[in-house]
């Protein structure tokens, strides 16, 4: 192949993100013709469904409070030289800590207790998630990718088992936890205005948004500020330099994976403590795997997972209002547009990097 | 009544282990050339998708297993594009065909055949039965009909595919050419390329054979094992098979005794549930499904034996110049 492209930064961290999220909507939309529909169509109604309303604009920041929580986890492993597949598990097992702690506590204690331990509790299992595989990869040698792809299905058992033989009220066919004391429900944004005097309508929008934003903030500075992160990024980018330099390559990785299991398993936070107000099985749905697709997409910063996070939280809100509205059009287009979204942002991010160093270098030298 | 037992463990052992070993050899065929393989899951569903809806519209089983294997090597060249020619990220690129497979089934089952992204049933006809007929039951009291009838014979003909294959992918990467330079590609590509051949096509070559089987795999699960196609019907057979391949050393004997391993679990944990065994009491269901994934896990951390990759294994091969 021809030297590396060398483009100036505004092409690539600008140009070329988006150029790769259009051909992927582009081909998303081919299949929305190749079913019979008008992508114009559906476009609009996804729009209209996830941003015409308050209520469609609670449910896409609901959807992307969950996103931005696995987009960090990912971003954060990603920036240890790590590849963190099990955001599932983690988030999982966030979710089993934050279901254990409000059952056990929830009718003692009051809120302003009971939510930071209900936190803490979700950040603590995510991370005892991902600190294992660390482990297994910084001491005995085994790929992460391969663990935190097991560690996945292990937490969906360990879930299902938990559930079937232990939480579920007696008597009871779902298999569901008994549902939480109040003082262990994180707040909604719509009762929190109604307590000061103003009226939204109701969405699932809590206040873990709010956490979330904090947790960007935090992986921001943990990065970029700090001593710790930049051991973690010297790791990331080249091991035996940072360890002829006096880091410790193992303690970065446990480090940086349990921050990045910490965070997925805040989506416990989210879906068990701010929505759902009970433990349920499979209430991660996939978003461990979205989070792949916002950090990819969101360039591993948290600006960007933000930005890739909203755009996913119209996508999955914008989709069911599609999947009402039109027939025989299914939600699971949003899957496939996520896939499609990670095969051209992640697997063929530089495909079009030397079509554009070529046109950037026929404008220059014309000029 | 024992032997009624043992044929029916026996008899639902291979059943299970079929696709498994399909997509397991899949994978090593894939992996052996340096080309990690995450999208077996996908491609699997994919070709399940394929054989189903093909097979249900033209009422052919020959044209099922042709979609099959035709959408799966499709899906084999777009991981092949990405990660080979481009040498984009092959994790990544797995998890991406995973997604879509997911996503597009769905979405062109619904859009195919409104049945809520389950697929027509396909006729008796043309789904693949058993070989031998007459040993649907195991029999009580005749060991020879239950065991041996049952057990071994009573099988459509894709499992006994599936153990071919086992043996031709044997013989194909331990004693012929081609298969000596499939491994060594994934050991050593450089020197692949020095003794004049090309990395880039011997990988495409093996990612070929990767969807050949992996639309096998799938078309087992509509055309044999299920008669439609529903939703995630893989339901994370192709990461089992995946951790076979790892608990099987990338080496295809091994493999195939972690597939047939695994598939026994996957028997017995049903007939497990609420079984008191002595001294234990009662092992919870999950604790079994989930034992395939340990058992990987534990390998992998070099507590039993090693488990060594294939040396080039996930690195994009640049031609040096």
């Amino acid at each position: 192949m021809s030297q590396p492209t060398q483009l100036p930064r505004w092409i690539d961290i600008g140009v070329l993100p988006v150029w790769n999220l259009a051909i992927a909507l582009l081909v998303a939309g081919l299949v929305v013709m190749v079913i019979g529909h008008s992508p114009w169509q559906a476009l609009t109604v996804l729009l209209n469904g996830a941003l015409g309303s308050v209520r469609g604009l609670g449910y896409s920041l609901y959807y992307a409070t969950t996103f931005i929580f696995t987009g960090l986890a990912v971003a954060v492993a990603i920036h240890a030289g790590l590849f963190n597949i099990g955001g599932e598990g983690q988030a999982t097992l966030g979710g089993v800590g934050v279901a254990l702690v409000a059952l056990w506590l929830g009718a003692k204690l009051p809120a302003v207790v009971m939510l930071p331990l209900l936190v803490i509790a979700a950040a603590a299992f995510g991370m005892l998630w991902a600190a294992l595989p660390a482990y297994l990869q910084a001491w005995r040698g085994s790929h992460i990718v391969i663990t935190t792809i097991m560690f996945n299905f292990l937490a969906a058992g360990l879930n299902g088992y938990l559930l079937v033989n232990w939480l579920r009220p007696a008597g009871s066919m779902s298999v569901e936890s008994a549902e939480f004391a109040e003082s262990a429900r994180m707040p909604a944004l719509h009762q929190i205005a109604a307590a000061l005097g103003y009226e939204l309508p109701s969405s699932p929008l809590n206040l873990s948004l709010v956490i979330a934003l904090v947790a960007c903030v935090f992986v921001g500075w943990f990065l970029w500020k700090s001593a710790a992160g930049y051991a973690v990024r010297a790791v990331g980018s080249a091991p035996r330099a940072a360890h002829y330099a006096g880091i410790r390559p193992r303690a970065q990785v446990l480090l940086a994976m349990a921050i990045s299991g910490g965070l997925a398993g805040m989506v416990g936070i989210n879906e068990i403590s701010g929505v759902q107000g009970k433990l349920t099985l499979d209430f991660v749905a996939g978003a461990g795997f979205t989070g792949i697709a916002v950090s990819l997409m969101g360039r591993n910063h948290p600006v960007g997972i933000v930005l890739a996070s909203l755009l996913f939280g119209v996508l999955y809100q914008g989709g069911v209002e599609v999947s009402f509205e039109l027939q025989g059009f299914s939600r699971e287009m949003v899957v496939t547009a996520q896939g499609l979204i990670v095969l051209f942002s992640g697997a063929m991010a530089t495909v079009s990097a030397p079509l554009f160093a070529k046109v950037y270098a026929a404008l220059k030298g014309g000029r | 009544m024992d032997e009624v037992l043992i044929a029916s463990v026996l008899a639902s052992t291979l059943r299970v282990s079929a696709p498994l070993l399909l997509c397991a050899m899949a994978g090593v065929l894939s992996e052996r050339a340096g080309v990690i393989d995450l999208g077996l899951e996908g491609k699997m569903l994919f070709a399940a998708f394929a054989a189903a809806a093909a097979a249900s519209v033209t009422h052919s089983t020959g044209y099922g297993l042709l979609a099959a294997v035709a959408v799966g090597c499709v899906a084999s060249l777009l991981h092949g594009f990405a990660c080979v020619t481009n040498r984009g990220d092959q994790v990544v690129s797995g998890v991406a065909l995973n997604m879509i497979a997911a996503g597009l089934t769905v979405v062109l089952g619904i859009a195919w055949f409104q049945q809520g992204g389950q697929t027509p049933p396909i006729a008796p006809d043309v789904r693949l039965t058993a070989v031998a007929q007459g040993f649907a039951e195991p029999q009580p009291g005749s060991w020879f009909a239950s065991v041996f009838g049952h057990g071994l014979l009573s099988h459509n003909v894709l499992v006994y595919v599936a153990f071919l294959m086992v043996a031709a992918v044997w013989f194909f990467l331990e004693r012929t050419r081609p298969g000596l330079r499939l491994r060594a590609v994934g050991e050593n590509p450089a020197m692949v390329e020095a003794a004049g051949m090309s990395v880039q096509s011997l990988r495409y070559q093996a990612l070929l054979m990767n969807g050949v089987l992996c639309g096998l795999a799938g078309a087992y699960l509509t055309l044999a094992q299920n008669a439609s196609f529903s939703p995630n019907m893989t339901a994370g057979r192709g990461f089992i098979a995946l951790a076979a391949m790892i608990f099987g050393k990338w080496k295809p004997l091994p493999t195939m005794g972690a597939c047939l391993l695994f598939g026994f679990l996957d028997a017995v944990a049903i007939r497990m549930q609420g079984v008191q065994l002595p001294g234990i009491g009662e092992v919870p269901v999950q604790l079994i499904q989930a034992l395939p994934y340990i058992l990987t896990v534990v390998l992998l951390a070099g507590f039993i034996g090693s488990a060594i990759a294939p040396k080039a294994l996930g690195k994009p091969y640049v031609k040096e110049r």
